[in-house]
């Protein structure tokens, strides 16, 4: 075949092929772990937090290309932002970062937002001094 | 990068000589065969010598039960709702095997949605049709049952001669969905007891657009196409004679090769599943095991601890042509209903790959699949936390349990907090 073509626009694609914070952190802060209710897929997001910042994103997914592509577009997303910040990451950022999934895919983002935030719940439980002036409470809560 | 195509279920290339026998119906003989000038006699003469091919290939008695619609979606369409239309008045129940092609499926369903009852008939662990339970569903009121030769998804060869016996006892006519065998397995509709046989060219180096459906005296079938008297009334509509013709090409050349092409793609089948075996830990074959219970072109694998629309996706990007039936390749976000069908845990469906063989695949395009798709296996399932999870103890394997950890659906409904379906 000449030509190629292929299933997600080029981004999606460079992120699923060459996923980046693949893995786990050593001596993570806080891990998140959950499922897609819609597909059974399973997404985990590990951090290193320091400061109140994200230093440190990894992720591990079973899942399919736009899970993969999704949970590395948002761990490179998170890095650096506060916690206060990665509390209200929207699933839409990294949707535009990767320009664009299928309108059947948007869950798959979906995921790798619910992964980080279970990931700070976690951090935050560990560390319930943060929780009055985090607005993780309500949102993870839900 | 070398190409290979592994997924001749979903269809094939067009012989040569197919090609060629259609080219003059695009141009010169153009005609419409409802014509009465030159044009569409000439015509007519080719589509009765397509009916004759078609006829051959499942020995049926006489070209005129053969009857063109454009693929077998609308074969399947025409021989459910055909029939329970024209038996309305004498009973409105079907049985149906569990695991029959969405395009019996839905036409069932559509069906019920109209005050018909439907039984299916549930299937054992390898995809077989329990017998018992046919005989148990069938009732006075049952105008059809259906039943395919081959499973379209796992490959399992359906005990077909014996659902024929039960159905000639019962005086109820059989539907035979013949789409992943014909061309690829001797089907006989006399033997087979079958009161209409649907197939389509396109699985056998045919060309798309034409579909076949047979049907002798034992079954009532209405058209469910109306505007013209094209196929005896059965089916309106301006035949593609073109397809027509390749079609019967296809079919006649198909008659030949069958032993060839069983040979062939049985040799690579086996080769293909030992090599998997060998290299891959965790991996599972759905189905019966390749030999007489299961097809020669077909392998329906579930790789445990990782998804397929990603090793469809690599296999892709490696040249390797594939099919999946996981929820994350389907655009309903549901399993293949044959893996739900067979009992296979929600895990092992996630990671289903589907691979059909025909005659280009070559003994290297299977050991170059074997080498690329283990690689691809052990990069997916590094970064998967379920593999991780299991090295863990976390979880356990279906496939092979170590008596450690919790399942992985439970493990699965716990992080989502709901069951996987
Ligand atoms: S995570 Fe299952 S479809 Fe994307």
């Amino acid at each position: 075949m000449s030509e190629t073509y292929t299933l997600y626009n080029s981004t999606v694609m460079e992120h699923f092929m060459n996923p980046r914070n693949m893995g786990d952190l050593k001596d993570a802060d806080g891990v998140g772990e959950v499922g897609a209710a819609a597909c059974g897929d399973i997404m985990k997001i590990s951090l290193k937090i320091s400061n109140g910042r994200i230093e440190d994103a990894r992720f591990k997914t079973f899942g399919c290309g736009s899970a993969i592509a999704s949970s590395s577009m948002a761990t490179e997303l998170i890095k650096g932002r506060t916690i206060d910040e990665a509390m209200n990451f929207s699933n839409q950022e990294v949707v535009d970062a990767l320009g664009g999934l299928p309108p059947v895919k948007i869950h798959c983002s979906v995921l790798a937002e619910e992964a980080l935030k279970a990931a700070l719940e976690d951090y935050v439980k560990k560390h319930p001094e943060l929780a009055h002036k985090s607005p993780a409470s309500e949102t993870v809560a839900a | 990068m070398r190409q290979v195509y592994l997924d001749h279920q979903a269809s094939t290339p067009v012989l040569p000589e197919v090609f060629d026998a259609m080219k003059p119906y695009f141009t010169e003989a153009f005609g419409n065969a409802s014509s009465l000038h030159q044009h569409g006699l000439r015509v007519r003469e080719a589509l009765k010598r397509s009916r004759g091919q078609m006829a051959a290939l499942i020995n049926a008695d006489s070209a005129e039960e053969i009857f063109f619609t454009s693929d077998g979606t609308e074969s399947a369409n025409l021989a459910i709702k055909g029939v329970a239309y024209a038996n309305e008045r004498r009973g409105k129940h079907l049985v149906v095997s569990a695991t029959e092609h969405p395009s019996v499926m839905q036409s069932v369903e559509f069906l019920e949605r109209q005050g018909w009852t439907c039984t299916r008939v549930p299937v054992d662990a390898d995809g077989t049709l329990q017998l018992e339970a046919l005989r148990a569903a069938i009732r006075p009121e049952t105008v059809l049952v259906a039943v395919h030769h081959v499973n379209h998804d796992i490959g399992t060869i359906q005990p077909i001669r014996e659902v024929g016996r039960v159905c000639a006892e019962t005086g109820v006519p059989l539907y035979v969905d013949c789409e992943a065998s014909a061309g690829w397995l001797p089907v006989d509709v006399r033997e087979f007891g079958a009161a209409m046989v649907s197939f389509s060219p396109h699985r056998f180096y045919g060309p798309k657009g034409v579909g076949v459906l047979y049907r002798n005296k034992k079954a009532r079938l209405v058209s469910v196409i109306h505007g013209g008297v094209q196929e005896g009334g059965r089916r309106a509509g301006t035949e593609n004679i073109p397809a027509i013709v390749g079609g019967g090409m296809a079919a006649e050349i198909s008659l030949t090769e069958l032993p060839r092409r069983i040979a062939h793609t049985a040799t690579l089948q086996s080769r293909l599943w030992k090599g998997l075996k060998e290299r891959i830990p965790y991996i599972r074959l759905n189905g019966p095991e390749p030999g007489p219970r299961r097809i020669s072109t077909n392998l329906n694998l579930s790789t445990e601890f990782i998804e397929g629309e990603g090793q469809l996706l690599l296999c892709d990007l490696n040249g390797i042509a594939v099919a999946s039936g996981s929820s994350c390749v389907s655009k309903s976000l549901k399993i293949s209903h044959v893996l739900a069908a067979i009992g296979l845990d929600h895990a092992l469906a996630q990671g289903n790959i589907i691979m059909t063989l025909g005659m280009a695949n070559t003994v290297e395009d299977v050991d170059y699949t074997l080498e690329t798709f283990a690689k691809i296996v052990t990069k997916l399932r590094g970064m998967s936390p379920m593999w991780d999870e299991f090295q863990r103890g976390v979880i356990d394997s279906v496939i092979a349990p170590t008596g450690r950890g919790k399942s992985f659906s439970q493990h699965a409904a716990d992080v989502s907090g709901k069951a996987a379906h």
